[in-house]
């Protein structure tokens, strides 16, 4: 008999992590032993997260698959369930069901350089495939990351930023939205498509990761156009309202589409022949 | 296919066997001057003098609110969980859904069992018999003979029923070995049926439109301005989604009972509803009636061929009977034809 789609797991609240005002991250461990052992998941990938009580909410898995062991999450407060969710301590349950949608194409981007472009909340997607692709850092050349935020306390994952920005095999450039830097900041400050513009990385070869509002991606499109990518070359992650996840309740289509079944990664090129729908 | 004669005289007999084994029979009821599926004890409670009931008999394989698993929180913030339970689902009986009803069903299986089986569907539709009749008579809104669909069709029944001669009793089509099961517990009631054709007993409903045509026409359109024009009026209420037997979406919700249980559930869902895709954010990707009209169309018209190689209309007519502003999906339809 098929098991039923819609069963989460239940999983134990290992760790939680404020990662900035009204940002947290859960890590999350299966207690069943067996799906913990065999739980398997790509870059990319999301799942619905359970508040029992409250009911469900999609975030993308912001760990690495190369790390095992646990699952994390990191979600802004926003509405029911993610205050719910926020009010959970360590050792307390939730539900996680998932792994679900498709996956960005790190064996494609084999032998190329990655440039990731990132804003506020947007980083966890693109946290998973950074460490993935920094986990198996010799299958890839030059490694850049841009990540803005409004502010500096809005910055997330601080601490792995300060990983990111000593290693040597990595190129990180962090900006603040003007008025959002502090006394002692030594980032950037200006917005992300501003600063991408004179940061200047190269297109050849390279592929372009590019995830957060829409606003933010609208203005660093017709940058990376400008720079040399191609449509091609540009992947991003839509993030329209879903409840199943599994393709049946009908709200996240883009055209003939599923977000929740052939995306949520897309690249340009495959927006490009969407309707404009997201 | 099989064929076989009951008079309706023996109707009640049989139906009355059919519950023996404490299946439950669902069938047409009229009640305060409306006709829908109820459960009934009797054949004497059903009533087939209707066009079409109000409400589709969806419900029996997808119900308008449905318990997908509970939930028990301890005091120490731990969970169990209790998994949705088959074996508490009812051996049925649907009897009296019209052709339009019945060949709905085969959108909502694509949509449930597409990619990943839903169980709660699944688990249902194995333990649902359905005995289509006929339809003798149509009206106006009916318009199944121009998506592919005909009055006497046996697709999705599985027994197909169709009242002949001056009425005095059904041919019966066993269109399934579920049906013959049903058909056998009838014994002699059933009698050999020869020389009887239902093609002289079914309603003459016209072709409104080249189907065809339509979608192809409907895909290239999404620009166009006719979604504008059509959905000027629409309200968003939803209500020809409520009564479509071939929608399927869905919320999912959570229905707390306090003291920390409750149960995860799922209800019916309208694309015309404006908060169907909107965003905590605020964003909304169909922000505009126009535009949740146009999802409605293209999804039953161009996304589920596409996708699943069914349509989700079989033309029951039922949202335009319903609809509060007179929308008439036929005639929108027919619209497009002459883009
Ligand atoms: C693929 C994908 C990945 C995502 N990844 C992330 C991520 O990594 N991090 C992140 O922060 N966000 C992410 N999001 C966005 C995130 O899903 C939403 O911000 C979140 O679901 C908001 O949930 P909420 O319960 O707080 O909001 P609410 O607006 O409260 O709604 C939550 C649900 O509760 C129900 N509900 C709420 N209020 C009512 C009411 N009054 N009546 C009836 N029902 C109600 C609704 O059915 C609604 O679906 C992602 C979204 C997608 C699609
Ligand atoms: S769209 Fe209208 S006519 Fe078509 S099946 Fe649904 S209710 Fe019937
Ligand atoms: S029933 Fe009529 S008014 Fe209501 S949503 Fe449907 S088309 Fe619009
Ligand atoms: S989330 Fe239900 S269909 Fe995609």
């Amino acid at each position: 008999m098929a098991d039923n789609i819609y069963l989460p797991h239940p999983v134990t609240i290992e760790k939680v992590t404020q990662e900035a005002p009204g940002v947290r991250t859960l890590r999350l461990k299966f207690k069943d032993e067996e799906v913990a052992r065999t739980f398997e998941f790509k870059a990319g990938q999301f799942g619905e997260y359970s508040a029992f009580g409250e009911g469900e909410s999609t975030f993308c898995i912001a760990s690495s698959p190369t790390r095992k062991g646990y699952i994390e999450c990191t979600f802004r407060e926003a509405g029911k369930v993610t205050s719910a969710l926020a009010k959970l301590e360590e050792g307390q349950t939730m539900g996680f069901r998932g792994p679900y949608g498709n996956t960005f194409p790190l064996d494609e981007w084999k032998g190329k350089s990655l440039l990731f472009v990132a804003g506020g909340i947007a980083l966890p997607p693109m946290r998973c495939v950074i460490w993935n692709a920094l986990d198996t850092r010799s299958n890839f050349k030059d490694i850049s990351i841009l990540y803005g935020a409004k502010s500096v306390a809005d910055l997330v994952y601080k601490h792995e930023l300060r990983e990111w920005e000593e290693r040597p095999d990595v190129n990180l450039l962090t900006t603040v939205d003007p008025g959002g830097e502090t006394p002692g900041w030594k980032g950037q400050v200006g917005f992300v498509p501003a600063v991408l513009e004179k940061m200047n990385p190269t297109a050849e070869n390279t592929v372009a990761i590019v995830c957060g509002p829409p606003v933010m991606i609208k203005f660093t499109f017709p940058v990376l156009d400008k720079l040399g990518f191609k449509p091609e070359n540009i992947y991003t992650t839509l993030e329209n309202r879903m409840k199943c996840g599994v393709g049946k309740c009908g709200r996240c289509n883009v055209g003939s589409k599923y977000v929740c079944k052939d995306g949520p990664v897309f690249s340009r090129a495959q927006l490009e022949a969407l309707p404009a729908e997201y | 296919m099989e064929q076989k004669y009951i008079p309706k005289a023996s109707l009640k007999a049989w139906l009355g066997k059919v519950r023996d084994d404490g299946r439950r029979l669902y069938a047409p009821v009229t009640e305060n001057g409306k006709t829908s599926f109820r459960r009934v004890k009797s054949a004497d409670e059903i009533s087939m003098e209707h066009v079409q009931t109000a409400q589709s008999a969806k419900g029996v394989a997808f119900p308008r609110t449905e318990r997908l698993f509970s939930y028990v929180r301890q005091p120490d913030g731990d969970v169990t969980l209790q998994d949705y339970d088959p074996s508490a689902i009812p051996d049925t009986v649907v009897f009296g859904l019209r052709p339009c009803d019945a060949a709905a069903l085969k959108p909502l299986s694509g949509i449930f069992g597409w990619d990943t089986e839903d169980k709660p569907f699944s688990e249902r539709m194995r333990r649902v018999v359905f005995v289509g009749v006929s339809c003798s008579r149509c009206d106006a809104f009916c318009f199944c003979t121009s998506v592919g669909g005909h009055p006497g069709s046996a697709e999705g029944s599985d027994i197909l029923l169709t009242v002949v001669g001056d009425g005095e009793g059904y041919l019966a089509e066993i269109v399934t070995d579920r049906g013959r099961a049903l058909v056998e517990k009838g014994g002699d009631l059933f009698e050999s049926a020869t020389g009887i054709s239902k093609e002289d007993y079914l309603a003459e409903v016209p072709v409104r439109f080249s189907v065809e045509e339509v979608q192809r026409k409907m895909a290239g359109a999404f620009e166009g301005d006719i979604w504008k024009s059509q959905s000027a009026r629409c309200l968003g209420c939803g209500a020809c989604a409520f009564v479509c037997p071939a929608c399927a979406c869905f919320d999912i919700q959570e229905n707390a009972r306090g003291s920390g249980a409750g149960d995860r559930i799922r209800c019916w869902d309208s694309c015309g509803f404006s908060l169907f895709t909107l965003h905590t954010s605020g964003h909304n990707p169909r922000s505009t009636q126009s535009q949740r009209w146009r999802q409605r169309l293209l999804h039953k018209f161009c996304y589920m061929p596409q996708r699943l190689s069914v349509r989700g209309c079989t033309g029951c007519g039922r949202c335009s009977r319903a609809c509060p502003v007179d929308m008439n999906l036929a005639e929108h339809l027919g619209e497009f034809e002459h883009l």
